[in-house]
């Protein structure tokens, strides 16, 4: 693995909107002022940026966004594809462009009406064939329409295995509940859970129950990302990018999996643990915290064990040891992740990260020198770690 | 019931042959001509001898629940619920995503033996679906 990338770039900005349930504006608006937004933090002018980065899923295109903010010329335009596997894909597209010169100043964005406008949890059609939809086609017939439907089959495995209860994915959404009171931004913020409410709410696709879902959201991210040099220059403490790469391993699907070996276990994202790992010359044990992928509870227990926090089946006694709360020893989506801050596609836990880094968080740990960001899980997804300049 | 809720599979080069099998009964697996490996879902080359050459064998129905869901919400028309989602081990080796029907929800269990009955929807339609294992199998 090149460590080419290490330390060549660095977030220089962060820009969100306002989360809501119904934003009443485009997602070519949200997209715009989370642009803004992270330019104005960092005082960097649209006109500088020449690079935007964003998802296939992603309404918004490059240059309608471009022409919105003011940008000038752009010298990089992509999109990284599987839904939330993209998040820090985006981040290693930027980070090339940056370290090779390719581009400046880039943007990795995600805007999205999530709930007034098209709903994850509405499920999957389609007309034309592609191999794509035929990929789909394999599940819609049966009824397997949303994500939740899919990632049970996983998890309900997973937990049988290695004796994962119900109260283990409880403790998960509590910890991060608990991060959300002392976040105005979050949904949940001034409306804990208990156990019991945990345990009370209803069956979704078994074993998953409501509050194992991450939220729907109306709401814009934007990311910037420039040299580490020229992030010196500007006005935030940088977040430096140690690591950052995309995996997606032999037999993979789009979060059906169903056909390699194992079952219980994330091989994209024990790959992307390798990489990273050996890209920033780091370890578990030089990451201080994290923002794992939590579109549900159980995708938090599987990856401790996929980036090395602890052996396999030991993700349930890190929980329940509280390792992911303030004082544990990997406080994890301290913003209240996408259960409880806000779902921008995990976005927004990249921003989390970067404030990790300078020291921000509402729920600020002490001591941290990096942290760990990880993509989309049972899809081709991605991990990168933020250091401390 | 409706009588087109299902949603159907686009009919492509590289999977209308299984729903074709699949119409006149069969659970098809796909399999390398060359190497004989068997792969589910079909794709149009080997992934382990880059061979384009294929034909299928006719599962025999028979195999074991690897996992399983139990879906509840959303409802969308046409299913019953809750449906029972599973992820069935082929005695051939393939795995193959399917219903389980005839059972109970209580009844549910890893590694449950079951066996395919072919179910087809007011349209025609046919799709593998299976059940518990009858008989001597269970």
């Amino acid at each position: 693995m090149s460590q080419f990338l290490k330390d060549k770039a660095a977030i220089a900005g962060i820009g969100l909107t306002e989360f809501s349930k119904k934003s009443g504006v485009s997602e070519l608006s949200l997209a715009a002022q989370a642009t803004l937004a992270a330019c104005e933090e960092a005082g960097l002018p649209p006109s500088e940026i020449d690079g935007f980065v964003s998802y296939t899923l992603d309404s918004t295109d490059e240059i309608e966004l471009a022409r919105t903010v003011g940008a000038g010329d752009l010298k990089l335009f992509t999109k990284v594809n599987y839904g939330g596997g993209a998040a820090v894909g985006t981040i290693l597209h930027a980070v090339m462009a940056v370290a090779t010169g390719v581009a400046d100043n880039v943007i990795c964005y995600r805007a999205m009406n999530g709930r007034s406008g098209q709903r994850m949890g509405q499920g999957i059609s389609g007309q034309i064939v592609s191999s794509d939809l035929v990929h789909w086609s394999w599940y819609m017939p049966y009824g397997m329409l949303t994500p939740g439907s899919w990632i049970a089959m996983i998890a309900n495995k997973y937990m049988h295995h290695y004796g994962v209860t119900a109260e283990d994915l409880g403790r998960v959404a509590i910890s991060q509940r608990n991060y959300a009171q002392s976040n105005p931004r979050s949904f949940f913020h001034g409306k804990p859970l208990t156990m019991e409410d945990y345990l009370a709410s209803k069956m979704i696709a078994d074993p998953l129950r409501l509050y194992d879902f991450c939220q729907e959201t109306d709401g814009g991210c934007a990311i910037l990302v420039t040299s580490a040099e020229r992030a010196r220059d500007l006005q935030q403490k940088p977040a430096i990018i140690r690591g950052v790469v995309q995996a997606s391993t032999r037999g993979q699907e789009q979060m059906t999996s169903y056909y390699r070996e194992e079952l219980d276990s994330l091989p994209e994202m024990e790959m992307a643990a390798r990489l990273v790992y050996a890209q920033s010359g780091l370890g578990p044990d030089d990451i201080n915290a994290a923002c794992l992928y939590d579109a549900f509870t159980s995708e938090v227990i599987m990856q401790l064990e996929s980036f090395g926090f602890c052996g396999r089946g030991e993700g349930k006694d890190m929980v329940r040891d509280g390792a992911l709360d303030i004082d544990g020893r990997l406080p994890n989506n301290t913003h209240g992740g996408l259960l409880s801050e806000a779902y921008i596609h995990g976005m927004n836990s990249i921003a989390e990260g970067a404030r990790l880094v300078r020291g921000t968080s509402t729920s600020q740990p002490k001591g941290v020198e990096h942290v760990l960001v990880s993509s989309g899980v049972g899809v081709p997804t991605g991990a990168l770690i933020l250091g401390r300049d | 019931m409706a009588q087109s809720f299902r949603m159907k599979p686009p009919m492509g080069e590289d999977n209308g042959w299984w729903w074709q099998q699949a119409a006149e009964g069969n659970l098809a697996i796909q399999r390398c001509k060359a190497c004989s490996t068997l792969r589910h879902p079909p794709r149009p080359m080997c992934g382990d001898c880059q061979s384009l050459e294929w034909d299928h064998v006719v599962s025999s129905g028979r195999g074991t629940l690897d996992s399983f869901t139990v879906l509840h919400h959303p409802q969308f028309p046409g299913f019953d619920y809750p449906l029972i989602i599973i992820l069935v081990k082929l005695e051939e080796g393939t795995r193959f995503t399917s219903q389980l029907i005839n059972c109970s929800v209580e009844a549910v269990e890893f590694g449950m033996p079951v066996e395919m009955i072919m179910h087809e929807d007011p349209d025609g339609f046919r799709l593998p679906m299976f059940q518990p294992a009858q008989g001597a199998h269970a």
